[in-house]
């Protein structure tokens, strides 16, 4: 991505299609205006696809499910990802902001403004789960890593038990009857939200004490990083997007209960967010698309599907342990000021090893 | 009478979690992975003692002896096709292809058996009744067979060599393979263990409910996983502790108050041992270096 000029130069009359494809996409993701490009694209489309069906319903609600599937991977990118502990726990919050956002729209909004208060079920469920996840956060300030797993293993258990054994909202049988009200532009718009809060968290000053968590958790606090405060904010703002995802799958399938966020939906997430690569946004989108399509693709195969689809992910982890994108990330979402900021740093290093040589 | 009757159900169930747990925690203690996996071998292990018991028609013991070296066979190979190559990888690529393999596993199984299975009953059906409290034969071998097995792995992870070499790794895994000891071949040894006790708890569990699916693995493994958690994960003492922690806990709910309730206490009371001691009962902190 960035060493290539002397490369292309030194083999220019060698080089074939692969290279030139190369070129392209270094071209490509090296342009800042592209990502505009790409919003304004995916924009008019989200809006004209389901206006003049321009692909079978089906392929439409894929599409949804590709949306939701990001905001999922992303929102727990930052917990599993960027700050290294290890979250089971991400279907847990997904059901508390589905059961809101459709018991809200159910019988609290009123009926024949449902669609202009749709949003607002959503984000509500968003913020209800934030809130929630507050009692995962406060026992991650004393423990780590697997212990930390089980937390949110056991609040994940708890969520589900709840949520079964109050039966004003369905008890085991869940929720049905819910009004489709997920629609493309809603997914579309709550994607690049979630994608633009969580980059712009992630480089943020809260986002760097995130990061040094997880490098480490003790040198990070002797540096003054406040990491109570960080977590807390890391689990609230990745649970508020599950939530957020939550409330969209809900409109979108239209029936809930909690055997659909048991820890199966879990582990979905995670392998996305595996596949992708920890640690890069553009992972995240990379492993959640993969995913949802490879899931679609391979139906035909019947049971088998389910077979293959494991067997794929050991693979890509033997050969590639750190997923598809590794720890690297698309420079779309670096902030420019960043990229500067590492430019400076490489020029001033060279200088210093020009120095230091002679 | 009422208690002293639930008590035994405790020891049964708590001895099934605890053989489980039992083979998390030697992993976990040996090379710092958390084998999601074995649930699912244990559930391997309760549909090869079906699969034999029911094509073949042996008996309990060779039954219970197959499914052993069977599942101990099949957890040795992922140990070496799925875990080694990924040995010096970050951690977490290691966990989910734990998790992959465990899916695999199920689906796997999924594909032959789509519908719950009967096991066919092995052993005899003697019910004793000591003055009110009625203890099957079932219920006996349960417990004494599990309480038999941990005390063989106690003592051979504090008598032998072999268990020298164990906890000698989960202490340092560098400095061993300079003592001479092959760090590989131990490393299979212990997953061996791990997974001739998780087939060894399917048998008898299945053996207990005889009515196996695919997903028992994901219900049973997960509570095993946490039992060799609360008990302090990496110490097999603390395995089984948390095993009949857990059972007693699940038990005594179901008993006393109505049965939906068994996750919501169970789970809050893991967080309420978790947040006092948060290394787990017989756990002990690990130093953070810097």
């Amino acid at each position: 991505m960035k060493i290539t000029k002397v490369k292309t130069e030194e083999k220019s009359n060698a080089r074939g299609v692969a290279w030139y494809l190369r070129d392209r996409w270094e071209a490509i993701a090296n342009n800042r205006l592209m990502l505009p490009i790409l919003l304004m694209v995916g924009f008019v489309l989200s809006f004209g696809i389901p206006q003049f069906n321009l692909v079978n319903p089906y392929v439409q609600i894929i599409i949804m499910y590709i949306g939701i599937n990001i905001i999922l991977t992303t929102s727990l990118n930052i917990v599993n990802g960027y700050m290294g502990e290890f979250s089971i726990g991400h279907a847990g919050f997904m059901a508390v902001g589905a059961y809101v956002s459709s018991l809200l729209i159910l019988y609290v909004f009123p009926r024949s403004l449902v669609f202009l208060f749709f949003p607002l079920g959503v984000i509500a469920g968003g913020v209800v789960a934030a809130l929630v996840s507050l009692i995962v956060a406060i026992p991650s300030f004393k423990t780590r890593g697997d212990y930390l797993a089980i937390i949110t293993l056991a609040f994940l258990f708890i969520v589900k038990s709840v949520l079964e054994n109050i039966s004003a909202i369905g008890g085991p049988r869940g929720i049905v009857g819910i009004d489709k009200l997920t629609t493309m532009p809603w997914v579309f718009f709550f994607t690049v939200l979630s994608l633009w809060v969580i980059r712009n968290f992630i480089h943020s000053n809260y986002g760097r004490g995130v990061l040094s968590i997880r490098e480490d958790e003790v040198a990070s606090r002797l540096m003054s990083v406040n990491t109570r405060q960080v977590k807390f904010l890391a689990f609230a703002v990745s649970s508020f997007f599950a939530g957020v995802a939550g409330a969209l799958f809900a409109h979108l399938l239209q029936f809930i209960s909690p055997r659909v966020f048991d820890v199966l939906k879990s582990t979905d997430i995670l392998i996305m967010v595996y596949l992708g690569g920890i640690g890069s946004i553009a992972g995240s989108i990379l492993g959640a698309t993969i995913y949802t399509v490879l899931l679609e693709v391979l139906r035909p195969l019947g049971m088998f599907r389910m077979v293959l689809m494991p067997l794929l992910l050991v693979f890509l982890m033997l050969y590639r342990p750190r997923g598809i994108m590794g720890l690297r990330e698309l420079r779309w979402f670096v902030p420019i000021q960043d990229l500067k900021f590492v430019k400076r740093w490489r020029r001033k290093k060279v200088v210093n090893d020009a120095n230091s040589a002679s | 009478m009422y208690i002293i009757q639930q008590l035994i159900n405790v020891l049964q169930l708590g001895s099934v979690y605890a053989l489980i747990a039992l083979g998390y925690t030697m992993v976990y203690g040996i090379i710092r992975l958390i084998n999601f996996a074995h649930g699912d071998l244990f559930m391997v292990g309760a549909f090869i003692s079906f699969i034999v018991a029911t094509y073949l028609k042996l008996p309990f013991i060779p039954t219970l002896l197959i499914s052993m070296t069977a599942v101990a066979m099949l957890g040795v190979s992922i140990e070496r096709l799925a875990y080694r190559p990924l040995r010096q990888a970050p951690r977490m690529s290691a966990v989910i292809t734990a998790l992959g393999v465990g899916l695999f596993l199920e689906n796997l199984i999924l594909v032959f058996y789509p519908y719950p299975q009967s096991v066919p009953i092995l052993l005899p059906t003697i019910v004793w009744n000591l003055g009110g409290i009625s203890i099957s034969f079932l219920q006996v071998l349960i417990i004494g067979l599990s309480l038999f097995l941990m005390l063989i792995l106690d003592l051979i992870v504090r008598h032998t060599m072999v268990g020298m070499a164990m906890r000698a790794i989960s202490l340092n895994k560098t400095i061993v393979p300079l003592m001479g000891v092959s760090v590989d071949k131990i490393i299979s040894i212990t997953f061996a263990l791990g997974t001739g006790l998780a087939a060894v708890a399917g048998v008898m569990y299945s053996q207990a409910f005889p009515v196996i699916d695919p997903y028992i693995g994901i219900l049973i493994g997960w509570q095993a996983f946490i039992c060799a958690v609360v008990g302090g994960i990496g110490n097999i003492r603390g395995a089984m502790l948390g095993g009949f922690i857990l059972a007693a806990v699940q038990i005594m709910v179901v008993a006393f108050l109505p049965s939906t309730y068994r996750d919501f206490v169970t789970f809050t009371l893991l967080l309420v041992i978790l947040s006092f001691r948060p290394y787990g009962i017989l756990g002990k902190p690990s130093m953070e270096k810097v």
